[in-house]
């Protein structure tokens, strides 16, 4: 309680500080936005050159649609969030641009030879991820428009909380049928036209509640502790949280048969705690919980079988993908040829063959995309993902509220940690399992998603970044907000480390 | 909480830069492996995005070319030909790997050989994909085809067969036709679902078309193999063909009371020349000669000489991917390892354990011709570039084996022409030309109808033209005689299309 808290907002600092107010560096953003927007310019002309043949009159449309889209959320930030961290939206709207115009590659690949030139750009999965697209940049805005300070989400923590395990656990208790494609029972399918993956949704609401949770009691789980082999360990009876997370995504490992949520779910908690807690003990807990779960459940499903054989079968194709080239193995032999092919330089933007590899549109578009951009158009995207993430975990230090910087710092590492796992997957780093490349996977539960997250470290980023006397974001609908639930608002804002 | 957070960042770090050295290794240290690994099908693509090179007879006709699509796989490979060409030229699948001449030659073909580095470097520059290179076959047309046709409309209604011309002189295959054969389109379509179903369907077929019986299968030869006890008489006991040996209706085994007779109707004198034995192909005078004085090692040793026991090989097809099958004497000798009297009777004259290629059969023929020395056989003239000048040279022909001395041969000729002038060959005639040969007949199992058999070779003023083999799969009583009548068309029609040139 030393550090001085978040200044009082007083009217006459506010003009006081007109002249020495930090810049807003929008046009930063809009420069580094019309930067990306030329880069997929350039991609989809090389892609239309090689696939069809020709350029067409029209192959800029969609990126005239898709720069459109950024820009409107550019301005609403310019409005809503002023002094957000102007990388987050360029390099985000890189990475969705080309994942809008690979699946419009993959639509003109599958089309006949003939007609490629001709292929509406009002048409295929392309089109379709443009329109998801449109959808989770107007929801990113409203999400700006309507929550003004992220502290206001915490008063919700509970029942985002609930609601975060219910969307996690519907898949599960669902029958397979309206659940399971390809064996991970992730989805929610209406029928056989649309489905939604509710764990896309539920790891942001799990993380307002693991924020909320762990800001309250950070003080017993960092202080009441023993000291074994000079590494501070909790009390048994504080363990109790961090089991029940860890029994939850074990759960999710058996029922849903899914590695990765799993992974993404324990980690993201674990995380969250020792950033809390700043003990290192609980990362320590947290790997020797979550590796001797995972080999405890290949060995129950290589012994037992049952709800554990689908992991121990994927741990076997990861250990020798070539054992079953044409079957169990094909989907990840596969990937990796499209990666070995790719090599260096890869064949260059619609040179290459991605749809030899299965499921090029969704878990494996990284190694789709990794035939025709070669490592280094790989490392330039990965290094896009990884300025994502570090901007975010910018903007949770920069953050002055404990709950902003462990939801900031939650919702970075989470996307990190889902890259990880996917692309770690396709190159056969870890066991291949069902996750989402952000922003790149066909599909709109995925991409809205991670748009609303991004939205939330635009909005946390802003109030890090914006100047005391600032008062932009402290009503909404004409009520102050700003203030947060009691408990928040007395804890210290920084701790003295 | 900022101290953590920067751990945190650092982790990510940590997690990324596993990412970015486990793709290294990926796209770089095994990139090699995964670009030409089997299951990498875009290895194919970019295959047919080049025009594979033509495989062409002698006389300039394409057997296999590839012509333009609209499809994803640019060119599709056809064979106008379609079943005559189809078990020598082979066929390259979209899904498999490609057979015969088409496997043997798959990289020249597809224009990747090392060879054919510097029209790839030119095409770096150009943006245009060369042509693969085109393979110049020794195949004649006309001997192909009326052997095809000749095979199928054998008057003994016969539904297998081979037939097999080779240039005496050269070894230089000119004909070679398995029946019944397939059409490669089939199996060389686009369409990798129909060829799959095709291929399946061929395999299935009880007649088995995919069989090259010319060269890849052995039959037991029959009398034919009386030209090898000829070679070893001649050899190794000094005889000549006016040398007179036992012959008679009968031969009855010493110490044994097993008793071989002639073929019913055949009249064979207890006194008579080797030549007029030969002529009208007397088991009992062969049997005793076998038997009583050339003897179990000499038999085999002579066999070998001329190639059995080893495989047939074609100029650089050092991995047999002709197909080629082993001729073979079998197994002579009793359970106590000492000669079989009788199975070397019966061996004596092609039967028991006995087994020859048609391929095997034209280059003894072939051998007697061509004054005693075997040529290696080739079936690829030269290798021509896109533009059709020529890659490297010709096909040196080599001698492969000398069996037999001139002398030896010359009497060889001798005999075997008076085989088709007076004797089992008749058939075989062609006016203007001497004609020499052996048929053969042979048993094939209890119930089954005999294979029908004959070798057999031209000439003209002392030089070899052609050698043939003729083998019709259970044609029964007188095949051997439809066989001839057959082989001497094949080499007519070769002979008639040469001098017509």
């Amino acid at each position: 309680m030393t550090a001085p808290a978040a200044p009082v907002p007083t009217p006459a600092n506010a003009g006081a500080g007109q002249s020495a107010r930090p810049r807003t560096r929008r046009n930063v953003e809009l420069g580094l936005l019309i930067f990306a927007m030329a880069l997929t310019l350039v991609y989809t002309g090389v892609v239309e050159a090689n696939v069809a043949g020709k350029l067409t009159p029209d192959f800029w449309v969609p990126v005239a649609m898709l720069a459109a889209i950024f820009f409107v959320l550019h301005m609403a930030i310019r409005f809503l969030a002023p002094y957000a961290d102007p990388v987050l939206l360029p390099t985000v709207a890189l990475i969705n641009g080309l994942g809008v115009l690979f699946l419009r590659r993959i639509d003109l690949a599958r089309a006949k030879p003939a007609a490629r030139a001709d292929y509406s750009v009002f048409a295929g999965d392309g089109f379709r991820q443009l329109g998801w697209t449109l959808i989770a940049v107007v929801l990113a805005i409203a999400l700006l428009a309507i929550v003004r300070d992220h502290r206001a989400l915490s008063r919700y923590a509970y029942t985002l909380g609930f609601a975060g395990i219910v969307l996690v656990l519907i898949p599960a208790v669902l029958p397979a049928r309206f659940s399971s494609i390809n064996g991970a029972k992730l989805w929610i399918k209406f029928g056989s036209a649309f489905s939604i993956q509710p764990g896309e949704f539920a790891k942001i609401a799990l993380l307002v509640f693991f924020a909320y949770y762990l800001v309250r009691k950070r003080e017993v789980l960092s202080l009441a502790s023993k000291r074994v082999l000079g590494i501070d360990f909790p009390r048994g009876r504080d363990l109790g949280p961090v089991l029940l997370v860890w029994a939850l995504s074990l759960m999710v490992l058996v029922f849903e048969k899914d590695l990765g949520t799993s992974l993404l779910y324990f980690g993201m908690f674990v995380v969250t705690l020792y950033v809390a807690t700043e003990r290192v003990s609980w990362l320590i807990i947290g790997l020797l919980l979550f590796f001797g779960g995972a080999f405890l459940a290949y060995f129950l499903g290589k012994s037992v079988g049952g709800p554990f054989l689908n992991f121990s079968q994927r741990a076997d194709i990861w250990l020798d993908p070539f054992k079953d080239p044409n079957d169990k193995g094909f989907q990840l032999v596969q990937s990796l040829l499209g990666l070995g092919t790719g090599g260096l330089f890869g064949a260059g933007p619609g040179a290459g063959q991605p749809t030899k590899v299965p499921e090029v549109r969704n878990d494996f578009i990284f190694a789709g995309m990794g035939e025709e951009l070669g490592l280094f158009g790989l490392t330039a995207l990965l290094v896009f993902y990884l300025l994502i993430v570090e901007r975010g975990l910018r903007a949770a230090i920069g953050v002055r509220d404990s709950f902003g910087k462990l939801f900031a710092g939650g919702l970075s590492f989470t996307l990190g940690l889902q890259v990880f796992v996917i692309v770690g997957g396709v190159s056969q780093l870890i066991p291949l399992t069902g996750q989402t490349t952000p922003f790149l996977s066909a599909g709109g539960s995925s991409l809205i998603a991670n748009w609303i997250l991004i939205a939330l470290l635009l909005r946390i980023s802003d109030a890090g970044r914006r100047p005391a006397g600032s008062t932009a974001s402290v009503r909404l609908g004409g009520v102050k907000i700003g203030s947060g639930p009691d408990k928040l608002q007395e804890m210290p804002t920084e701790v003295m480390r | 909480m900022n101290a953590p957070l920067r751990r945190v960042g650092v982790v990510i770090l940590v997690l990324f830069a596993l990412l970015f050295a486990n793709l290294n290794y990926r796209q770089a240290y095994k990139a090699d492996d995964y670009r030409n690994n089997e299951h990498n099908g875009r290895l194919q693509v970019t295959e047919y995005q080049r025009s594979r090179g033509k495989i062409i007879n002698a006389q300039g006709e394409a057997i296999a070319q590839s012509v333009a699509t609209n499809d994803s796989l640019k060119y599709l490979r056809v064979y106008p030909f379609k079943e005559p060409y189809a078990q020598i030229v082979g066929y390259k699948p979209v899904n498999l790997a490609a057979t015969d001449i088409e496997r043997l030659q798959n990289l020249f073909l597809a224009g990747e050989d090392e060879s054919q580095i510097g029209d790839r470097i030119t095409a770096m520059f150009t943006g245009k994909q060369p042509a693969g290179g085109n393979v110049q076959l020794t195949l004649s047309k006309a001997a192909q085809e009326t052997a095809w046709k000749e095979l199928n409309r054998n008057r003994k209604g016969s539904d297998q067969g081979a037939a097999v011309l080779l240039d005496p002189s050269t070894g230089a295959l000119l004909a070679s036709v398995s029946m019944p054969s397939y059409d490669p389109n089939l199996l060389s379509t686009h369409d990798t679902n129909a060829a799959t179903a095709a291929y399946a369907k061929l395999e299935k077929d009880p007649k088995k078309p995919l069989q090259n019986r010319a060269l890849g299968e052995v039959y037991p030869p029959g009398s034919t193999f009386k030209v090898i006890d000829s070679a070893a008489a001649e050899t190794y006991l000094g005889l000549t063909g006016s040398s007179v040996i036992k012959g008679g209706d009968n031969y009855k085994l010493p110490q044994s009371s097993q008793v071989f007779k002639n073929s019913t109707g055949e009249v064979c004198p207890d006194q008579i020349t080797m030549k007029e034995a030969l002529t009208i192909s007397c088991n009992t005078a062969f049997m005793q000669l076998v038997v009583e004085q050339i003897g179990l090692d000499r038999l085999q040793t002579m066999a070998k000489a001329w190639g059995f026991e080893s495989r047939p090989q074609f100029t650089d097809d050092d991995d047999n991917l002709m197909g080629c099958a082993v001729s073979t004497t079998g197994k002579i000798t009793g359970p106590d390892g000492k000669v079989d009297p009788p199975a070397l009777a019966q061996s004596a004259i092609g039967q028991r354990n006995v087994a020859m290629s048609p391929l095997q059969g034209a280059l003894m023929a072939a051998t007697v011709a061509n004054g005693g020395k075997q040529m290696q056989p080739y079936v690829i003239d030269s290798l021509t570039a896109a533009d059709l000048n020529r890659v490297g040279g010709k096909t040196q022909p080599k001698v492969a084996r000398e069996p037999i001395n001139a002398q030896v041969a010359s009497d060889m000729q001798d005999m075997m022409f008076s085989v088709v002038q007076s004797g089992t060959g008749k058939n075989a005639q062609i006016d203007g030309y001497e004609v020499g040969g052996k048929t053969g007949t042979a048993e094939n199992g209890e119930a089954a109808q005999e294979h029908g058999w004959f070798i057999g070779f031209t000439m003209k003023n002392g030089r070899p033209l052609a050698a043939v083999a003729v083998f019709l799969n259970q044609a029964g009583r007188g095949g051997s005689a439809e066989a001839a009548r057959i082989g001497g068309l094949i080499m007519k029609a070769y002979i008639d299309e040469k001098g017509s040139k």
